[in-house]
């Protein structure tokens, strides 16, 4: 797949930011704001973090939204109108900086919504995103790409991958054809390399569990006491859902007004205790035991049986943000 | 161009202000028509976000209105209220939503001539500080494209 | 420590309660909330000022009712929370053994809930100097900028209610954000949304919050919302006086004095 490797110094970065803003596309980076460095929209290259490990959000809200319109709706003399917004265009959107797992999560993200149901609003998003990743120098003690087929200078779901060596100057890796045009547009910018260097330019992140193991013994705990000593502590809130760049359940609320309305899409989480409360009353998941079984047989076992990859990239962001401080690598190192 | 119109929404409970402004109009004493009035029971049953469910319809100003203290048919569900309206007023104001747009009152059945004045110069004031547009602005997400 | 190690230790043994709710090290070696439920496993409790969680948000999940009776691991926060439990009559005398732990870090016993009320009339709650500043510091800027602060502060929220999972007070089982028939607050986390649920949330907690601040640590966002909740601590205590959770006393918010002052109402 892998199309070249280039190489470009420091103030090229910043040129090859101004080039794409100026085209107008919208740009999304890792920024400040308040106590945590957030994925979001920028408009200059000096607002990018320079120090960071992880974004405390992830990348996902480029491509699903937390609240997005299905369509809105207005009844009028004529009947009723409805307003499709796949019809609408999309703006062109860049990721700058996300790492090589938040890359990685839109590939379960897009077996989500682009296999069975082929959901149109995804697909224009995904479409039109650029997705240009920093390989990762260091890791902390949550970071387990390594286990989940990832690594911290992987290439899957990026466009294009930087990776800054020891010399100060980037390796770019052009992966796909996305990435090539970006490179032909600002070929002053890069210099034909080799990939020489990258692998000292690493973190080193230990394998934790072998995924295809994890995945086999999965086919057996549904009914395991682990699953409530695992998340006693858990209060049922959405952090670990909403923080994840792979988890993509979400809730339809339409917001009326009068005769007119809007549906949404709005993201919801399995941790949530009316996620699966029945309108009888009855709940499938009664505790949050179920609903951490749930969790964690959905990302290791029914993703992966289905469509061959896990969902979830490692990145550790459930574990760091978990307001308990439950710790997913707890959980599948137990079984 | 055309002078600026306040638009007023008044929450009154049924015993006191809301007959209390139907004693204005058979008492024949005009005030201001920007006042849309909406019946409660009581004035503890004005729910606090109702407030802002109005401003984010657009409303320039709101008049929330009751019996006198002691006075209340239910005999206390004015005390909790006012409790209500000093916490809430307070919340607002260091959230920055304009609480010189809620004129809060106590007109009795009795008062006709009270709750004209409460219009009137409620009408006035907002007239005075202009349309209000804050809150209003954060709800117009309903029109536009979904956000990225 | 030890102290306290013995005392949950021995309190197992004796079957006078069946579960030691505590802070342990987890496995990034965080404080963390445990569980423990034999007398040996209390050798992993541990307190130092890591521990921010409030543990008495446990205290009224069915998941950890059903471990039997419980004993608590409770600094002055915690202290706090299950007295304003205790007026809201979600806990009992005998429901629980309250294992307080003094500011020096002293092990606490209390023979009732009255005793924990009168302790804690000694330790009242005092908005942080630094708070105080930031608030008067919002106070001060022009009515419209200080609407463009909140809406930009509150912007991030994506309604993952963690703050409200974490906060003791939040014990609804259905909370008034989840009625959607009619749909009273917008469940999508637009400015609108964002903004209505935070009213909402330092509404309900009016009168009731103990500023233990876990809503603001449980943030994975960092949006400090629990500012809202400071301010109106202080002027709640200026309008209706002596604020702080009491048995003794009604509510703030669900009682009155037919003298209360205002000078807004015409
Ligand atoms: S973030 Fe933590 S407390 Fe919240 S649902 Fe997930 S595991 Fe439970
Ligand atoms: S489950 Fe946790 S570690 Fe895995 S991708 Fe999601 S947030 Fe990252
Ligand atoms: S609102 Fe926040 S500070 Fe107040 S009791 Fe709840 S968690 Fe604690
Ligand atoms: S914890 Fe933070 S992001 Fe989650 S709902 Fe509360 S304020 Fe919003
Ligand atoms: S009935 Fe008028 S205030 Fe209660």
């Amino acid at each position: 797949m892998q199309t070249g490797n280039y190489s470009i110094n420091e103030p090229s970065m910043s040129k090859l930011f101004d080039n794409l803003a100026e085209k107008g596309k919208t740009m999304y980076a890792p920024k400040n704001r308040g106590e945590r460095i957030l994925f979001q929209k920028v408009e200059k290259f000096g607002e990018i973090a320079g120090d960071y490990l992880l974004t405390a959000n992830s990348a996902k809200e480029v491509v699903f939204p937390r609240y997005e319109k299905v369509f809105s709706y207005k009844k009028t003399q004529d009947g009723i109108l409805i307003n499709d917004p796949t019809g609408n265009p999309f703006s062109e959107v860049v990721l700058w900086g996300s790492r090589p797992c938040d890359a990685a999560a839109f590939i379960p993200m897009t077996n989500t919504f682009e296999k069975d149901y082929i959901d149109n609003l995804y697909v224009k998003r995904r479409k039109n995103l650029l997705v240009l990743s920093f390989s990762c120098n260091t890791c902390d003690e949550f970071c387990f790409c390594t286990s989940v087929n990832g690594g911290p200078g992987n290439t899957a779901g990026s466009d294009i991958l930087f990776t800054r060596l020891q010399t100060g100057d980037f390796l770019a890796e052009i992966i796909t054809e996305k990435g090539k045009k970006v490179v032909e547009e600002n070929s002053s910018l890069f210099e034909a390399s080799t990939a020489e260097g990258k692998e000292q330019s690493l973190a080193k992140v230990e394998p934790r569990f072998n995924q295809d193991e994890i995945q086999a013994k999965l086919q057996e705990l549904f009914e395991n006491p682990l699953w409530a000593e695992k998340s006693r502590a858990c209060l049922g809130c959405g952090t670990c859902a909403y923080i994840c760049p792979v988890c993509s359940c979400f809730d339809i609320q339409d917001e009326a007004h009068g005769s007119q309305g809007t549906r949404l899409r709005c993201w919801d989480s399995c941790g949530f205790s009316l996620f699966t409360l029945h309108t009888s009353g009855h709940n499938p998941r009664p505790d949050q035991g179920t609903r951490w079984r749930q969790r964690i047989l959905h990302k290791f076992r029914y993703m992966p049986d289905k469509s061959k990859i896990a969902g979830c990239v490692g990145c550790g962001r459930c574990s760091r943000s978990c307001p308990a401080g439950i710790n997913i690598l707890d959980t599948v190192t137990a079984l | 161009m055309s002078e600026f119109e306040p638009k007023i929404v008044a929450f009154v409970c049924n015993w006191c202000t809301y007959a209390g402004a139907d004693l204005t109009g058979t008492s024949r004493i005009k005030y201001a028509q920007n006042v849309k009035i909406i019946r409660f029971p009581c004035t503890g049953r004005i729910d606090f976000m109702l407030l802002l469910k109005a401003f984010a319809e657009g409303a320039d100003g709101i008049i929330v209105s009751g019996c006198h203290p002691n006075d209340c048919h239910y005999t206390s569900g004015n005390f909790h209220a006012r409790r209500r309206w000093i916490t809430f007023r307070s919340l607002l104001d260091f959230l920055g939503i304009d609480v010189r747009r809620i004129q809060f009152s106590w007109v009795s059945a009795a008062e006709g001539a009270k709750w004209a004045e409460i219009a009137n110069t409620t009408v006035n004031n907002i007239r005075e500080l202009g349309p209000y547009t804050d809150y209003a602005k954060v709800a117009v997400h309903l029109k536009k494209e979904a956000k990225v | 420590m030890n102290e306290l190690i013995k005392k949950a230790a021995s309190l197992l043994e004796a079957n006078e309660v069946q579960v030691v709710i505590g802070y342990g090290l987890g496995s990034a070696k965080r404080p963390q909330a445990i569980f423990v439920t034999t007398p040996a496993g209390c050798e992993q409790l541990m307190f130092d000022n890591r521990c921010i969680q409030n543990l008495a948000v446990y205290l009224t999940k069915q998941e950890i009712r059903k471990l039997g009776k419980p004993a608590i691991v409770a600094p002055l926060p915690v202290l706090r929370s299950i007295v304003q439990l205790v007026a809201e009559q979600q806990l009992t005398e005998g429901d629980l053994v309250v294992l307080g732990i003094d500011p020096d870090g002293k092990l606490l016993e209390f023979s009732s809930f009255k005793a924990i009320e009168s302790f804690l009339s000694d330790h009242k709650i005092v908005i942080e100097e630094k708070y105080l500043k930031k608030i008067e510091e919002i106070k001060n800027m022009p009515v419209g900028e200080r609407f463009a602060y909140w809406v930009e502060l509150l912007e991030p929220c994506f309604k993952c209610y963690a703050c409200r999972a974490a906060c003791p007070l939040c014990y609804c089982t259905r909370c008034t954000i989840e009625n959607n028939q009619p749909q009273w607050i917008p469940v999508a986390s637009h400015l609108q949304g964002n903004l209505e649920w935070h009213v909402m949330r330092a509404m309900h907690l009016a009168g009731r919050c103990t500023d233990c601040e876990a809503c603001y640590h449980a943030c994975p966002l960092g949006i400090p919302i629990h500012l809202l909740n400071k301010s109106l601590i202080q002027d709640l205590s200026e309008s209706f006086g002596d604020y702080g959770p009491k048995i003794s006393e009604p509510n703030m918010l669900s009682s009155f004095d037919p003298d209360d002052k205002e000078s807004f109402i015409r």
